[in-house]
């Protein structure tokens, strides 16, 4: 190793970005797993056009990937601005400065072929891109990626992203020889001839890197004996619906929840199970509904538009109290919105999508290691109470990666065979217990349990009725379940002193990002603290004399709401975020939102200058990188 | 002894176990008159004939007046939601193959509504007798247009008369790939519905019945007043159905190769007179449920968990 001495940083953004197909998410991966081999902890967030191959060299045609690496093993957001940007060409990489994910001071790394290309308007489109970014303040280091790939391929585009993860090697001083053997692993496939020609590519970047570069980052790694693992959330729900025992997912595909199925399409069999691609959303769920009926409690994963179809079958599993299962991976909605984008707007329609009363558990993991563990928890609660577990993930834990600690597969329960023992003839379908709700499911095939499941209302027999007393009986019964559940839930721990001037409520996957922010403020002296809810329906205990201990109390959700300086805005049509219109109605109190659609994740600085904002000490800042400026000067 | 093993040695005894009693559920709430009184029986003899315990079938249905059905059959029984019987049925296969599955749709409920399950179920051929109880309206709404409503019938969606020619759901469904069952039949004809559901039962995969039976409250005169003066004419085949003597007052047979998919396509097309009986068959086409089936492992628990391990190796940073 040559070159000048690392700097030593407890963390680090790089962002990798090039035209859809040239390989940059495959960089990032190579990059991310060298980074988790080395014992770095990490998140990351895939940067994904909507067109599978937009029209190259534009804005819209960039893809890639954001990687935070830190020392500490647990990384639970994607973090601020990017310190490091890698970019095939100037278009791709002015996305990332007009996507707001950049620090002024960013170090880009980029593709000098465009200076001198034969494209004239590549020429000055690179200029113009370039000088932008030396007049914020980032350093520029043109390389020569095209022209150094060329020396060992014949075509740039099918290995200049191995060059370009080589660069990477070297910039963060890591070991090149893990950095081949993580190549060979992710090329496994391929021939042995693509494999060498990715290895040595990888090669002749670190060596270029190691020659030319002058910055030098080392991003230490704490060893650990303990075993991880790294993937995204969609692929730890498929391992999860395999271990949690479920034996069927009936799906219809939908970004961005339609990874999870290819997974668990190329496993499920050899673990007795399959996934069933219906011919549309809402065969999917009636396919699932099926099943469950039949005594295989079932999984349906979708997204938005398909949750929305769905809904008939909701109603339809809540009323024959039918355990069932749904993933909706949110994306950007409404209608076909921002199919690659995170958004958490789907919690009221969770709650309250089917139509007529329609009681059922919505469930959110707030990191991508629950949304192994959280299918388990999800069809026990199914099962047990008879129930439709909704589970809201979103596009931000589906495609970002984190590294947490190995399953313990071993101590996977047993799945026992189906219950078909006679009951007694004349056995109740719907035997509620008055106080609970609970009642048994009887299974076809159960000699004595004979009789019919309908959508209809109906009383203790499973007998269509249409009168008042009994309309009344069915729908107190169904909703005393999840009374049932909230006293066998524990009230949510509080991030943070248990009293202060500002509590921040969140869900779902914001969770990393409001924590981090939390901590952020209370660096600064500020009196915040923060709890995140991971039962939405019903809500878990104690939200009341956790509140209590609070001035202010704020939801942080990526969703919609209306700005006080909005024009028209008034304290009587305000919409507020999801979270926010719950918790206002569950406790009375006047709960604010800070609730906004970017179409990524939140990061911890925003949210952390929207603490300052509503705790009015706010010392007028203009920019999210002037803050982090800020705070590092005080550190 | 398991259940296919208890019914083979009843079958073999050659003594019918049960009495339609066992069959019957609480007193149907159809109208008088009402073909759909005589599938419900129909459904009955046959259960009652093929030895079935009743905890061991399901019937499945939509919404309508036909989707009551399963209220009134003693067996185990989902009444779900409009147009969605099929991927209800096709869940319970797919989880319970060894349950047999009987699918009660109106036309609205099949045609218009479920149309999308429709045709992907006669692909998925799963293993199911799929009974289409085609009164030609919509009668629990109070009739309004069906996709088979005569051309010109007035409704209370149509005052003045229908727009459009009404669909033809035989040559939809013999237009699908893996069609491997097809039978018309009417509820006018009672000994033929039985031997065309017997028929249906007996297949391997999915049977598609379409039952032709007229509403007496808002479509009385339908199918020349039910029947009386609706021609018809008989397929004839030494494995089609049985043709009564009987019925040849009510139409000629006509020589028919149920197992030529293009004699099939062509009987299918013709609509006046109606083709009854057996239309199409093909045994040899598999069931959706039995290929998922035989592709998947079986693991006992402890390689079910060597597996998972070796699922997470792959996702391990060592």
């Amino acid at each position: 190793m040559s070159g000048p001495r690392p700097v030593r940083l407890p963390e680090h953004i790089v962002e990798i970005v090039s035209d859809a197909g040239e390989g940059a998410q495959k960089a990032a991966i190579a990059f991310a797993q060298l980074c988790a081999k080395a014992g770095n902890g990490l998140w990351t967030v895939e940067i994904i056009p909507s067109e599978i191959r937009p029209p190259p060299h534009t804005v819209g045609s960039a893809s890639g990937n954001r990687i935070r690496l830190a020392e500490r093993s647990q990384v639970t957001n994607a973090g601020n601005l990017a310190d490091v940007v890698l970019a095939f060409n100037e278009m791709a990489l002015l996305s990332r400065l007009e996507a707001g994910s950049l620090a002024d001071d960013v170090l880009v790394l980029i593709d000098d072929q465009w200076a001198t290309h034969d494209n004239e308007q590549y020429q000055r489109s690179y200029r113009e891109v370039i000088d932008t970014f030396r007049a914020r303040g980032a350093t520029i280091v043109e390389i020569p990626m095209q022209a150094e790939t060329l020396r060992h391929v014949e075509d740039a585009e099918q290995g200049k992203n191995m060059f370009a993860v080589g660069l990477l090697c070297a910039l963060y001083n890591k070991d090149v020889k893990l950095l081949q053997n993580v190549i060979r692993g992710i090329f496994e496939k391929k021939t042995r001839e693509v494999i060498e020609t990715a290895v040595k590519l990888a090669g002749a970047g670190y060596e270029y890197g190691s020659a030319h570069l002058e910055q030098r980052f080392e991003i230490q790694a704490v060893p650990t004996d303990v075993p991880k693992v790294a993937m995204n959330g969609n692929t730890a729900l498929a391992l999860g619906a395999v271990s949690a025992g479920f034996e069927m997912c009936s799906m219809y595909p939908i970004t961005p929840a339609t990874s999870a199925s290819h997974e668990l399409s190329s496993i499920f069999e050899d673990f007795g199970g399959f996934v069933h691609q219906a011919e549309d959303e809402i065969a999917a769920i009636g396919v699932a509904l099926g099943a469950s009926y039949a005594g295989k409690t079932a999984l349906t994963i979708t997204s938005g538009p398909g949750m929305a179809l769905k809904t008939e079958f909701q109603g339809l599993a809540v009323m024959t109290e039918t355990p069932l299962v749904i993933v909706d991976v949110q994306r950007g909605g409404p209608s076909t919105g921002l199919p690659t984008k995170i958004e958490q707007a789907d919690l009221l329609h969770a709650l309250y999508g089917a139509p007529g009363d329609a009681p059922k558990v919505v469930i959110a993991p707030s990191t991508i290691e629950e949304c192994y563990y959280i299918l388990s928890v999800a069809r026990k609660i199914a099962e047990e109470f008879r129930m439709l577990v909704i589970v809201l993930s979103d596009a931000n834990l589906a495609t970002g990666q984190q590294l947490f600690d190995r399953p313990d597969v071993s101590q996977t329960p047993r799945r026992p065979p189906l219950d078909l023992s006679p009951v007694p003839l004349g056995a109740l379908p719907y035997d509620w217990d008055p106080t609970t709700g609970l009642s048994r499911r009887l299974i076809p095939g159960q000699p004595g349990g004979m009789g019919v499941t309908t959508s209809l209302n109906h009383d203790r027999n499973g007998k269509a009725c249409y009168d008042a007393e009994r309309n009344q009986r069915g729908h107190d019964m169904r909703s005393r379940k999840l009374a049932a559940l909230q006293q066998t839930l524990q009230p949510p721990s509080v991030h943070g002193a248990p009293e202060g001037d500002l509590l921040l409520v969140g869900w779902g996957s914001t969770r990393g990002a409001i924590e981090e922010a939390v901590d952020m403020a209370r660096a600064e002296g500020l009196a915040v603290s923060s709890v995140h809810i991971q039962f939405l329906s019903p809500l878990p205990p104690g939200l009341h004399d956790i509140f209590a201990g609070f001035r202010k109390i704020i939801t942080a959700e990526l969703n919609y709401s209306d700005d006080w300086e909005d024009p028209l805005i008034t304290k009587e049509n305000r919409r507020y975020g999801q979270l926010a219109w719950i918790l206002r109605a569950a406790t009375l109190l006047d709960i604010d939102c800070y609730a906004k659609v970017p179409g990524r994740p939140y990061m911890p600085v925003e949210i952390f200058d929207e603490i300052q904002r509503v705790l009015g000490d706010q010392p007028g800042i203009e920019t999210l990188g002037e803050t982090l400026r800020a705070l590092k000067g005080a550190i | 002894m398991s259940v296919l093993a208890e019914l083979c040695v009843i079958e073999s005894s050659g003594v019918e176990a049960h009495s339609l009693g066992d069959y019957e559920s609480e007193k149907p709430r159809w109208c008088k008159g009402c073909g759909d009184h005589g599938v419900l029986a129909a459904l009955q003899r046959v259960l009652r004939k093929n030895n079935l315990e009743p905890e061991d079938v399901v019937s499945v249905s939509g919404i309508g007046c036909s989707s009551r059905l399963p209220h009134y059959l003693n067996t185990y029984g989902f009444h779900g939601i409009h147009g969605r019987a099929l991927p209800i049925a096709t869940g319970v296969r797919l989880s319970r193959p060894e349950l047999p599955v009987i699918v009660v749709m109106g036309d609205g409920d099949c045609f218009s509504i479920g149309g999308n399950h429709w045709l992907h179920a006669i692909r998925y051929n799963i293993n199911a007798v799929v009974l289409v109880l085609d009164n030609e309206v919509y009668a629990l709404t109070k009739m309004q247009v069906s996709p088979t409503t005569p051309d010109g019938w007035k409704t209370n969606t149509t005052p003045h008369g229908t727009y459009l020619q009404p669909m033809n759901p035989l040559s939809v469904v013999m237009g699908m790939t893996n069609v491997s069952f097809v039978a018309q039949t009417a509820t006018w004809l009672p000994a033929h519905l039985d031997e065309t559901i017997e028929k249906a039962w007996d297949h391997h995969g999915l049977s598609f019945v379409r039952i032709l039976q007229r509403c007496p409250v808002f479509m009385p005169s339908a199918f020349g007043e039910g029947g009386l003066k609706f021609p018809v004419v008989f397929l004839e085949h030494e494995d089609g159905i049985p043709i009564h003597p009987s019925l040849l007052a009510r139409g000629p047979a006509q020589a028919h190769n149920h197992r030529d998919i293009n004699e099939a396509q062509r009987a299918a097309v013709s609509v006046d007179p109606a083709p009854m009986g057996l239309v199409y068959r093909n045994p040899d086409i598999p069931a959706y449920e039995e290929i998922r089936w035989s592709r998947r492992d079986r693991p006992d628990h402890e390689t079910f968990v060597q597996r998972l391990d070796t699922a997470m190796e792959r996702y391990t940073v060592r």
